[in-house]
């Protein structure tokens, strides 16, 4: 009896894991950029731009920092994945649909403040990324990623 | 009409205001916080990270203990006699296991 138990609990649970992290994890990066891909339609006339300077013609008649940010971390499965690419290195495929996917989410809660607050548009937008440690395992395992953007939102009017 | 500010002067991370001209400088200002992460969130956290996906009690955290150096750095601005600070920056580092240090600074100036 205790013979295939003890089978499971030293292969099967950590696979069982492994196949519930790919399977839920891979539905929520799917929905998530679903969700992704509809929002920027909707934002798609909003100046949004990394430069300070406007057209002559337009004045600025008020200015505020705004900003948007996102902690998001990988599955269990692509960590996994990750971990063994690493060892013979290369492109780490499984981390950048992670990258991108925080970037724009974090650049969207910005412009959709922005809209909120009744602004025109968004100069001088930057982006920092930064990775919180994980307490648990010495600082191996990246618990997550934070995706900041920030930018000087502004109301124009003609001159 | 222009819209409410959140915060009692303009914040900017422009070179200067604009539509508005730099008439003194003050200086460089900063404001720091450090936050530990809670035992609950991380307990949460640490169950989130095996599907993935955002990690919401982390967002707000680093969302509020921004708020807080933004808060600092404008107290000290103020107390200059600033009425704005420009070309603001953001910066994190982690400094232990498991805090991490959230850094704002920018130029405290008066503008017309």
């Amino acid at each position: 009896m205790p013979a295939h138990i003890d089978q499971f609990l030293n292969f099967g649970l950590p696979l069982l894991i492994l196949m519930i992290a790919y399977f839920v994890g891979s539905a929520i990066e799917r929905r998530h950029f679903k969700d992704i891909r509809a929002r920027e339609k909707r934002q798609r006339a909003f100046p949004v731009v990394t430069f300070e300077t406007l057209p002559e013609d337009w004045q600025v008649t008020s200015a505020e920092l705004i900003q948007g940010n996102v902690v998001i971390s990988l599955d269990y499965f692509k960590r996994v994945i990750a971990g063994l690419r690493g060892l013979i290195g290369g492109r780490i495929k499984t981390y950048e649909p992670l990258l991108d996917r925080a970037r724009r989410e974090a650049m969207l809660r910005m412009i959709e403040d922005a809209r909120i607050r009744g602004y025109h548009a968004i100069i001088n937008v930057r982006l920092e990324t930064s990775r919180l440690a994980n307490a648990g395992r010495n600082g191996q395992g990246t618990a997550g990623v934070e995706m900041l953007a920030f930018g000087t939102a502004v109301t124009l009017a003609r001159r | 009409m222009s819209p409410a500010n959140r915060y009692p002067i303009i914040i900017s991370n422009t070179e200067t205001v604009p539509g508005r001209q730099i008439v003194e400088f003050f200086g460089v200002v900063t404001g720091n916080t450090v936050r530990a992460k809670h035992v609950g969130r991380d307990i949460m956290a640490g169950l989130k990270n095996i599907v993935g996906g955002e990690l919401k009690g982390y967002t707000e955290l680093l969302n509020e203990s921004r708020a807080e150096a933004t808060a600092r750095m404008i107290e000290q601005a103020q107390s200059m006699g600033a009425n704005a600070v420009v070309n603001v920056r953001y910066a994190t580092s982690s400094v232990s296991q498991g805090a991490a240090e959230l850094f704002a600074y920018g130029t405290a100036v008066r503008v017309t």
